[in-house]
């Protein structure tokens, strides 16, 4: 059992999907074995992340073919951080769909298709071979076509076939990526291509499928020029659905930019000022949109845009503070944006609405709910000492020691401008006075819900606000596994040794 | 359509169209076939059967809802993925056999029990999509 202990988590979301489907027309008992199946998987989790912390990087090799030619499950320090992280997010928000959304949504095996999707997010952090990785991207977005158009709302298909069009543009390019480096090193294994492709003599091609690999994965982790998909889609299914999608899908964009630029085209200059490029773009356009927008889940989904950027740009600076800033901001900003769509959708359950005009007086009819939901917004904000205010120290330095000033700028004027629209936000929703909204007929308030059915609304919300606290007072643990995590990035040694048994 | 040639034809089509697909699905680890090819081969017997005597009586034939097949068929396939860590303490998706093969059927490994979960899956989808259209129509 110990042997199999990394692809655990995938077994235990694809038996409970399974399972579910079993039960498509009893909801609530979907809800249910959907909870325990995400705390199992939570567990599991857990007990991988624990495994491989002492006993290092472990490989899984699928029907016992091995390394180069059969598919390698590699369960390194990054990818079992990452699927603790998605499990923890899955485990919240599956609590949370269970009472914010509808049951004519749940009927179409809502659960299911989640399960699905996060057991194709956790084979892509685990995969160690990078045609599974393709066929994980196309489970995950196949589940994420189902989720975000369930329902079947107008504004919703709209943003289901923009979100369908851009993305299957992006899962084209990517294949068209991998033809491209297949033809060079003729191996699909990433730690065998890491080896190879420093012997291909056309290193034109080479930098031609990595940029080809930047647009693919670029489009699916929303960089500049390549995000407007984002804001057009991410707001149209319900906040549960928003929330999940905030927190992991553009997030595994990242991982596989970090996991391929790092394993397979290691600090290359050209790509260094192409990444940094659109890093700082990234951060400028993602900014600039947060600050005009009154939607509060459209200013959540623009500060995804910003921060991606973050990430991007201490990809490119390519040290190993800023590696190990990267890996800490990611831990960071999963558990926050997941956290910012749930108190989204608290907020439009409380008040019918998400637009801050429309919006007001939170703090006087509900104070200590909003003392809970200012935790997560003051950790983006990155206010000593929470959890955004750590990486940044790492970025920054790294940044400044690099002596790339336009990023080091771009940090600054993110994080200042992520202040001045949570401060905007905080004055318009909370403090003000609330206008006069005009309730809908037919709609369950907060307040008529049972004192169950409220704990369910805030427990998803307090869970991951305890996350974030923990990695914000708790940040000399978080900082030790992400310098661990650095350090086996940027020596790709470890990781190929551990695939390949050299 | 309620022509004459077609009723009787596919009383008998029927049974023999579904021996057909076993057969396929069960030369399909060596040979062309499998439970993709096998289920698609057992699917186009039922809609047959649909087209010449009706939704109705189809499914009095079929008994359950072919949407239940699908996780049926999903479940094979995943027991045959995880059968190598509960038996035999090997990773996931190794091919377990028998040693000795079997008359009629061949050689029985894991991979046998992950084509059927294929063929059923494979009969559920596309009968419940055809099924459904049917319907709305």
């Amino acid at each position: 059992m110990t042997n199999d202990i990394i692809i655990l988590p995938l077994v235990v979301h694809l038996f409970f999907s399974i399972l579910l489907m079993f039960f498509w027309n009893k909801v609530n008992f979907q809800k249910v074995v959907s909870i325990v199946g995400n705390a199992v998987a939570m567990v599991v989790a857990i007990w991988a992340f624990i495994f491989v912390y002492n006993n290092g990087t472990h490989i899984v090799e699928s029907g016992n073919w091995s390394a180069p030619f059969g598919i390698v499950f590699v369960g390194d320090m990054l990818a079992v951080t990452l699927v603790l992280l998605t499990a923890i997010a899955g485990f919240a928000v599956s609590v949370f769909s269970t009472i914010s959304v509808i049951k004519a949504r749940l009927r179409f095996g809502y659960f299911s298709v989640f399960h699905f999707l996060l057991l194709g997010l956790n084979g892509a952090f685990l995969t160690g071979d990078i045609f599974n990785l393709y066929v994980w991207f196309e489970i995950i977005i196949i589940s994420s076509f189902v989720l975000i158009s369930i329902g079947g709302e107008k504004n919703q298909l709209e943003g289901a076939v923009k979100y369908f069009a851009l993305n299957f543009f992006a899962s084209m390019i990517f294949l068209t990526a991998l033809g491209v480096l297949y033809g060079l090193v003729g191996t699909l294994n990433m730690a065998d291509i890491s080896l190879k492709i420093a012997e291909v003599e056309n290193t034109t091609l080479v930098e031609i499928s990595a940029v080809l690999f930047l647009v693919g994965f670029g489009i699916k982790s929303a960089i500049f020029p390549l995000y407007f998909w984002l804001p057009a889609s991410y707001h149209t299914p319900p906040s549960a659905v928003s929330a999940i999608f905030a927190g992991l899908l553009t997030k595994v964009g990242v991982y596989a930019l970090i996991r391929v630029f790092t394993l397979i085209y290691g600090g290359d200059s050209f790509l260094t000022i192409l990444l940094l490029t659109l890093a700082i773009m990234t951060i400028f356009s993602g900014g600039i949109g947060a600050i005009i927008q009154n939607n509060i889940k459209k200013v959540f989904m623009y500060f995804i845009i910003c921060h991606i950027g973050f990430m991007i740009g201490g990809l490119a600076l390519f040290t190993e503070v800023a590696m190990a800033g990267v890996i800490f901001y990611l831990i960071h900003d999963i558990i926050i944006k997941t956290n910012l769509f749930l108190i989204s959708g608290l907020i439009y359950r409380i008040k019918t609405t998400t637009n801050m005009k429309k919006l007001g007086g939170l703090y006087a009819n509900y104070p200590k709910l909003s003392l809970l939901i200012a935790i997560p917004l003051f950790s983006l904000v990155g206010i000593p000492p929470l959890s955004g205010y750590w990486p940044k120290i790492s970025l920054i330095l790294a940044s400044f020691n690099a002596q790339q000033y336009w990023f080091f700028g771009a940090l600054i004027f993110g994080s200042l401008i992520t202040l001045i629209v949570i401060a905007k936000l905080w004055a318009e929703v909370f403090w003000k006075d609330q206008p006069k909204l005009k309730f809908p007929e037919k709609f369950i308030y907060f307040d008529q819900l049972r004192i169950g059915q409220k704990f369910t609304f805030i427990f998803p919300v307090a869970f991951l606000t305890f996350v974030t606290l923990y990695i914000g007072f708790g940040a000399e643990h978080i900082q030790q596994l992400s310098q661990r995590i650095a350090s086996e990035l940027m020596n790709n040694e470890l990781y190929i040794n551990a695939v390949l048994k050299r | 359509m309620k022509t004459i040639i077609l009723k009787s034809a596919s009383s008998y089509l029927l049974p023999v169209l579904l021996l057909f697909s076993v057969f396929i699905l069960l030369r399909g680890h060596y040979l062309p076939g499998g439970g993709f090819v096998g289920g698609l081969v057992a699917a186009i017997a039922f809609v047959l059967d649909a087209f010449s005597n009706g939704l109705d009586k189809t499914k009095s034939v079929l008994k359950i809802h072919p949407g239940f097949l699908m996780p049926l068929g999903l479940l094979i396939a995943f027991l045959s993925g995880v059968s190598p860590i509960i038996f035999s303490d090997l990773p996931l998706m190794t091919g377990l056999w028998v040693e000795n093969p079997i008359p009629v059927i061949g050689a029985i490994g894991s991979a046998l029990f992950f084509d059927l979960g294929v063929y059923l899956v494979v009969i559920g989808a596309s009968l419940t999509i055809i099924f459904t259209i049917s319907e709305s129509a």
